[in-house]
């Protein structure tokens, strides 16, 4: 018979987090903490959950806050600890989960965390070697620092916005808030360099992530290049200035895509032979990559003629067996019944307590020795409050029943 | 400064080879700026990766690609060619007293060189690798080729950008590996905890798809439970509350600003409504609605219509600046939509001390560059040091760290090794 093999150990096993975030920007980076093993306790209140608590969809849809697939989605393996943190007996509570935490993650508007009394020298006082992160919109510090933002302002301020869409039309969007999902990759490496410094040191610290800080770095170059040549990058489509073809191609159905892109003169090979060398392809506008440049248009037109009659599941794979570079503009149906996901174990079908069968994300890299890895749905709302208290805070049942009476736990 | 230098250099005892490509830099770019020991490898002749735009005063040089420079600085850089024998002999001299190594090469090359993990590890059974793949280590798609249009589209981003009657659109400067690179460090970070705490090394294999799918926010759920798809809507979003779509870019005096009509947890648009009626510009149907029964779900796209007309004629009255001033007093979320002389300028970004001017003598010039990516209060980051130029730092490690003769590193060079 088989030994069944023990589970592998996860890389934060022990690590416990003492998570204040909401909606996307600290919830992303405790979700990396939890998969990957930490013990993460989101602090919710009753009176004003998370906002993805409270949007569409919803399973059957139904609204009600432990049925929203957006929340579900970002936070398996976390532990959802309902209180109310402006509680006069609040205090007490707090103290313990202080004392207990490693880490405090927090994503409210500069100040508010300070004027409830849990800024970091507070939080220090309680426990010395505390690590704090916090992250905003613009910095805890400096004249905008309290700007009421979100995301998608951002977007448009950190001139991201300015790059997206067609040299003849308005600056866009991607359908996601872009900096919310670049901010939180900084943070979770900085939780790990600031916990080893800890360990080595005994010094805790606090971690000001600025979203708008962080997210210049996804634009650099562009930046360096405005620094020094006064050059203001704009939007191009889905140009690209050392290939042609470069673009998405309508195909056979309704709205579907494909991408193709050719940087080479193999490349260029491997699309006329995949085309069946159309007599146009031999002509001198389209034999050189500075002439297809010249001639992009009517390139483009050209490769739509022959993409739209077929599907683009078999434009990619026709055009990938020849060593071009093709790709289905995936859309949410696609998405979700990716074989390549699925295979790769980043979408987790967990059983959530009141959705049934639901995908949660699970994370986008694999580790040979301590992979991520599903321990539980994402919580329903309060379902671990007793459990915090009485198991990892050790308060006693009386005492416990007594917060829970005085409404502490709303 | 010398007093960062040293709370900066817990990390500094360690060193990461840096074998990537432009799929990888970033990666190695964060672990440089917590303080680790960054030494990028490069093909004797220099990356390829040096070849890509813009340049320094538009001058196409491989010791002038900005692109090299903005995801470099804080590395050392050695040549070697690890396609020779006696190259991947000296890279395993190298591991041995190395703690990651960070790649971004075709799936399977190192393994064919014989520097795969599994080798590496039998050197030094605390290395920790860092392959950056286009899909991952398994399934259908592992060997397909993925520049960044394809990783757009196939990790689910591109669909629903841009304009309805128009083919969706990727985001002009290539963002797909930048995710790949930037979850790549939250992995090689992830493992050095663990490494830490245990001693043990690991493999982390990152999927660049996986990497953008996992940024889709609601896209998966809204086809799971609803079997909803949501189509590009140009400057306005849809998907966020009920069936309707809401604009996101509006024109005002000198330009455009970024805002929405959203009510909710978020109370803005009463405030709003206060300013506007301040200057005389909410009439009877505005202020007539009562924004904390207004129920995003139920609400009608001709009711947002209406709220929009009216939001847009008062947006349309003033300037960026002036919006965006008074908005930032009122606590309403507005801002401008930008360009790189605006970022520069960002009051915001200067009194937080952003910008770090790099000295790069190389030029007889300084470069400001944007600054560490996180204030930490114990540890602070910096840029220590711009890129380094081809094999610039190849004495210092073959001769001073390795213990090569003079002549072994002529032999080297001119047997193109290094």
């Amino acid at each position: 018979m088989k030994v069944a093999k023990e589970p592998p150990k996860d890389a934060l096993d022990g690590i416990k987090v003492a998570d204040f975030s909401w909606i996307l920007a600290g919830p992303l980076v405790t979700k990396c903490l939890a998969d990957h093993g930490a013990m993460v306790v989101r602090i919710e209140s009753g009176k004003r959950p998370c906002a993805h608590r409270a949007v569409a969809p919803f399973k059957d849809r139904k609204p009600g806050l432990n049925r929203a697939g957006y929340f579900a989605f970002y936070n398996a393996n976390k532990l959802s600890f309902q209180m109310n943190i402006d509680h006069p007996r609040a205090k007490e509570v707090l103290r313990e989960l202080i004392m207990w935490a490693d880490v405090v993650v927090e994503n409210f508007s500069p100040g508010t965390m300070d004027k409830k009394g849990m800024g970091y020298e507070e939080l220090r006082k309680i426990k010395k070697d505390i690590i704090m992160l916090r992250t905003s919109n613009q910095g805890q510090t400096g004249p905008f620092a309290k700007h009421a933002a979100l995301g998608m302002q951002l977007v448009a301020l950190s001139g991201l916005s300015q790059l997206i869409g067609w040299p003849d039309g308005d600056p866009l969007q991607t359908t996601m808030v872009w900096t919310d999902f670049v901010v939180p990759q900084f943070g979770v490496a900085a939780i790990m360099a600031a916990l080893d410094y800890r360990d080595k040191t005994g010094n805790g610290q606090i971690l000001d992530l600025s979203q708008f800080e962080a997210s210049l770095h996804f634009l650099a170059p562009p930046i360096l290049d405005y620094v020094v040549n006064q050059n203001e990058s704009m939007r191009m489509g889905n140009r690209c200035p050392c290939a042609a073809p470069h673009g998405a191609y309508r195909c056979e159905g309704e709205e579907r895509w494909c991408v193709i892109a050719v940087f080479t003169d193999d490349e260029w090979e491997g699309l006329c032979k995949a085309m069946g060398y159309p007599p146009w392809t031999t002509h001198d506008k389209f034999s050189t990559l500075l002439a297809r440049k010249e001639n992009e248009d009517e390139l483009d037109q050209l490769i739509e003629a022959w993409t739209i009659n077929l599907s683009p599941e078999e434009v990619m794979s026709r055009l990938q067996a020849e060593g071009v570079a093709a790709g289905v503009v995936k859309n949410g149906q696609d998405i979700y019944e990716d074989p390549q996901l699925r295979q790769g174990n980043h979408l987790w079908p967990l059983e959530h307590k009141e959705m049934g069968m639901l995908t949660h994300m699970g994370q986008p890299f694999t580790m040979s020795e301590t992979p991520a890895r599903p321990r539980s749905p994402a919580p329903l709302l309060g379902e671990h409050t007793e459990y915090v208290c009485r198991q990892l805070l050790g308060i006693s049942e009386e005492n416990f029943s007594g917060l829970s009476s005085d409404g502490v736990f709303e | 400064m010398a007093s960062t230098e040293k709370k900066n250099s817990f990390l500094n005892n360690h060193r990461a080879l840096d074998l990537t490509d432009n799929r990888g830099f970033l990666c190695g770019k964060i672990l440089a700026d917590l303080g680790i020991d960054v030494i990028k490898i490069e093909p004797p002749r220099g990356d390829p990766a040096r070849k890509i735009g813009p340049f320094y005063k538009n001058i196409a040089h491989p010791e002038k690609s900005l692109n090299w420079f903005a995801f470099n600085s804080n590395k050392r850089g050695i040549t070697l060619d690890i396609g020779t024998l006696d190259g991947q002999e000296i890279f395993k001299q190298l591991v041995q007293g190395s703690d990651f190594v960070i790649e971004s090469y075709d799936r399977g090359y190192m393994d064919e060189l014989g520097i795969g993990y599994k080798e590496l590890s039998k050197i030094n059974q605390r290395i920790i690798v860092t392959s950056i793949l286009p899909f991952g280590p398994v399934g259908p798609y592992k060997d397909y080729k993925a520049p960044d249009i394809v990783g757009m589209a196939m990790g689910g981003v591109m669909f629903g950008t841009g304009e309805p009657e128009r083919p969706p659109v990727r985001i002009s400067f290539p963002q797909a590996y930048l995710q790949a690179a930037s979850q790549a460090a939250v992995g090689t970070m992830i493992a050095h905890y663990y490494r830490q705490r245990t001693g043990k090394g690991q493999h982390v294999m990152v999927s660049m798809q996986a990497s953008l799918a996992w940024a889709l926010t609601n896209t998966i759920s809204w086809w799971e439970l609803d079997r909803q798809i949501f189509q590009r809507q140009g400057i306005y979003r849809a998907g966020i509350g009920a069936k309707v779509k809401l604009r996101l870019v509006w024109p005002c005096k000198d330009g455009l600003v970024s805002f929405m009509v959203i009510v909710g947890a978020l109370r803005y648009m009463e405030v709003l409504v206060q300013w506007m009626d301040s200057e005389g510009m909410a009439d009877e149907h505005l202020k007539a609605i009562k924004w904390r029964e207004f129920d995003m779900s139920k609400v009608t796209q001709s009711e947002i219509d209406e709220i929009e007309k009216r939001v847009g004629r008062f947006f349309s009255m003033y300037s960026r600046d002036e919006l965006y001033k008074e908005s930032s007093k009122r606590h309403i979320p507005l801002a401008p939509v930008s360009g790189f002389d605006a970022v520069l300028r960002n009051k915001q970004l200067r009194s937080r001390d952003y910008w770090v001017d790099v000295d790069h003598p190389e030029l007889k010039s300084k470069i400001r560059y944007p600054g560490p990516f996180l204030k930490f209060s114990e540890t602070p980051m910096t840029i220590r040091h711009r890129a380094p130029l081809i094999g610039e730092h190849n004495e210092d490690v073959y001769l001073g760290e390795l213990g090569m003769s003079k002549r072994e590193l002529v032999m080297l060079k001119e047997g193109g090794v290094i």
